[in-house]
């Protein structure tokens, strides 16, 4: 049981020893030592849940003190990783997932001038993010999320010498920051209200959902918050603008940290939350409301965009919707289920567009490209694997977890829950659609890259290359990944094709009966989180419908766009400029949000708050000029003083006491 | 024939009123410094004195104290007086008035 200190004690040796070493080390060494961490960390991850595996249900929760961090009377807070089965499921899935990445960017860093960098990021991010899954208490976990939200921002303007990523870079900071302010007022009303940041001191009362343990007004002010939190780092409306343009960063840190990894962070945050969130009814509504409204808002910008990155970006926004959507369905295992799938098809196709981006030299625009099936023959197929995943086509990994997610969310919140199901169908048929046309244009028709010099050199219509460029191998014709970037496509498609087996009903083959929701009920037990009862009868229906909607989607993806790349009346400027949420912003901070910080600066602050600092130093230099005439610098006028000082005393004494 | 204690303590409150009132209107240094003693051993004087009358062994001890603070006194106040004529050759107490205000 001692491996749980091995998962975070391995990537922080990583980072340290590429910290010290990793120019020495250089290419490819420092990539290799840090993926070996990360796969050690994983294979720690797996023995703990192995050991685990063999505990009874009841007893398969571990504390693993490290040492104690703030020892302050009446605030006990320690290092210590709490192992039960949401930490461990977490853990398997992000040391999994990043070990396959680590082993990616191994082939797609290649020639880098900062490729040891890079790892040691990459490493530390392993470590915040294990930190922020393993902690046993609020403010270990609030460690691990600044932690991430600092390799997510380094990461993101890795390129800082290029013009665009170093504003994504701050502009992802600057809005987690806000959602971190939700977290904090979170952690205070916490501690206020259970004395203690402790995840088992705070839930102990809790998880046998006594009516009336926890007032619905302090449940919902927690809840809220840190959903503020969770929609920071998650990317839901109004704070997802960051996502799309941390983009700029590498494509493996795209794929790891701001699609499969950390921004799953805010639904793990709600996961843990369960307790409180039972005694918070309007709470699960507002999440429920605002993450079904990001999956369709995210879904339908996704149709409009031409960056392939960019599309699988608003792709991620909204598949969290989803995740959110389950939580505030009260189907909390539904919610992770479709994070663990999620976290498989969008890492894969993520990897899968940075190896057509390597394979084009550069080249982001998907209006740019097509016909790549022939010259990528595994990237296409493990693509294709991740279409239908995310498109919800039976029997993969998608089409399960989302199926409960939409079925949870019609049995939910009496009448609201049939427009949550509506939304949460409609955004199923876009997101067949918007994928559908990105393989059609990405790996289908016409090879549009000739036309366009795929050596990269001259610069695609306003998009800046984001990768670097490199000495070609054969300037004319796009190549296949090499092994050790086709590798984690296999795996991850693998994962893809059949992570659904984890929570299978036991009719089918292979099928465990609802393995992940048994192992997860220790968390979510029953009385605090009823699952959502939806008969098989109408699951079923509601399953064979979306799967309609979704076939429908794909086709009307693949028809126009397989046809030609330019079908204008499909990409509304609406949907092209997002909604126009991003110029709104742009345009609401740059003129009064200005004219308002401008007087703050200059009237405020320099009026009103610097003169009464101001005022009060000139009051006391005032007051002394007057007083050092006192000071004559005369021993005697001193000794007189003291003497008629003492005078003074007695004659006090003698009227009052001796009198 | 025992005399008085009163006496005693009139000649300590005599021996004390010089001592303030040289301390006050002498300006050379070193017989400020005296005047102080003077002023310290009037004290000295009322305490035993008083112990005496009273047949209280407190007033005793605190002369020791005394002494022993006086002691270390004369210790640091003529290393002072020392160093100041060493610089200034004939200073007067109202030459030294740098920490005017």
């Amino acid at each position: 049981m001692n491996a749980a200190y091995v998962i975070l004690a391995m990537p922080l040796a990583g980072f340290v020893l590429l910290l010290w070493l990793g120019r020495r080390l250089g290419e490819p060494a420092a990539g290799w030592l840090a993926t070996l961490m990360t796969t050690g960390s994983f294979i720690a991850t797996a023995v703990t849940f192995s050991y685990l595996l063999g505990q009874d249900a009841g007893s398969r929760t571990v504390v693993k003190q490290i040492f104690t961090w703030i020892p302050v009377a009446g605030l006990h807070v320690n290092f210590a990783l709490q192992i039960d089965p949401l930490s461990i499921t977490m853990a398997l899935f992000v040391t999994g997932v990043s070990a396959l990445i680590h082993l990616y960017s191994i082939g797609y860093m290649h020639a880098d001038e900062r490729f040891p960098r890079f790892f040691v990021l990459l490493n530390l991010f392993v470590f915040s993010m294990l930190c922020l899954v393993l902690a046993d208490n609020f403010l270990f976990s609030f460690l691990g999320w600044e932690g991430v939200g600092f390799c997510s921002y380094q990461l993101i303007s890795f390129w800082f010498e290029r013009e665009k990523p170093p504003p994504a870079g701050k502009k992802a900071f600057v809005t987690n920051r806000v959602g971190d302010f939700g977290f904090m007022i979170g952690l205070f009303l916490v501690f206020n209200h259970f004395g203690s940041f402790n995840y088992r001191d705070v839930f102990s009362g809790l998880m046998a959902g006594t009516p009336g343990a926890l007032a619905t007004v302090t449940a919902t002010g927690i809840a809220l918050m840190f959903f503020l939190g969770a929609a920071g780092k998650s990317a839901q409306i109004p704070l997802y603008i960051w996502l799309p343009d941390a983009m700029e960063g590498p494509t493996p840190v795209s794929a790891l940290i701001h699609a499969a990894t950390m921004v799953t962070a805010g639904v793990y945050l709600m996961a843990r939350l369960v307790p409180i969130l039972h005694y918070a009814p309007d709470a699960l509504t507002v999440i429920a409301v605002v993450g079904v409204a990001t999956a369709l808002y995210a879904a339908t910008i996704a149709c409009g965009q031409d960056d392939i990155k960019k599309v699988l970006a608003y792709s991620t926004i909204s598949q969290l919707g989803y995740m959110f959507l389950g939580i505030g369905a009260g189907a909390y295992t539904a919610g992770l289920f479709h994070m663990v799938t999620h976290a498989f098809f969008k890492a894969l196709l993520f990897l899968g567009a940075g190896s057509v981006i390597h394979a084009l030299h550069d080249q982001q625009d998907m209006k740019k490209m097509g016909a790549l099936r022939r010259w990528m023959p595994i990237t296409f197929v493990t693509f294709l694997i991740a279409w239908l995943a995310i498109s919800g086509i039976f029997p993969l990994s998608g089409f399960w977890s989302k199926d409960d997610i939409l079925a949870a969310a019609w049995a939910s919140h009496g009448q609201l829950g049939k427009v949550l199901w509506a939304a949460g169908f409609v955004t199923a048929g876009l997101t067949a659609y918007y994928m559908s046309r990105q393989v059609a244009l990405v790996f289908l028709g016409k090879a549009r890259w000739r036309e366009h010099g795929v050596d990269g050199v001259e610069p695609a219509g306003g998009v800046a290359p984001a990768e670097p460029q490199e000495p070609l191998h054969s300037p004319q014709a796009p190549h296949e990944a090499p092994p050790v970037m086709a590798l984690p496509l296999v795996i991850l498609g693998a994962g893809a094709l059949a992570g659904g087996m984890i929570e299978l009903p036991s009719t089918f083959p292979f099928g465990h009966a609802y393995a992940l929701t048994r192992w997860l009920e220790p968390i979510f037990p029953v009385q605090i989180a009823p699952e959502p009862h939806v008969d098989s009868g109408l699951k079923v229906t509601l399953a064979v419908v979306t799967v309609a909607l979704g076939l429908v989607g794909i086709l009307l993806g693949l028809l126009p766009w397989l046809r030609s790349a330019e079908h204008p009346a499909l990409e509304p400027g609406v949907l092209v400029h997002a909604w126009y949420f991003d110029d709104g912003v742009s345009a609401f901070v740059g003129g009064p949000g200005e004219t308002a910080a401008g007087f703050v600066a200059d009237d405020i602050d320099h009026g009103v708050v610097d003169g009464a600092v101001n005022g009060v130093a000139w009051l006391a230099k005032s007051t002394g000029s007057v007083l050092r005439r006192l000071q004559t610098g005369y021993v005697r006028n001193y000794a007189l003083g003291l003497a008629g000082g003492a005078a003074a005393l007695l004659l006090y004494v003698a009227i009052r006491v001796g009198g | 024939m025992t005399v008085p204690g009163a006496w005693y303590l009139g000649l300590s409150a005599l021996l004390f009123g010089i001592g303030a009132t040289g301390l006050l209107i002498r300006r050379n240094v070193l017989v400020m410094f005296m005047c102080v003693e003077l002023m310290l051993n009037a004290v000295n004087l009322t305490f035993i004195t008083l112990a005496r009358m009273l047949d209280d062994i407190g007033g005793q001890s605190s002369v020791f104290f005394v002494l022993v603070v006086a002691a270390a006194e004369v210790v640091v106040g003529l290393g002072i007086i020392v160093a100041i004529y060493r610089r200034r050759v004939g200073a007067t107490a109202d030459d030294l008035h740098v920490l005017k205000g």
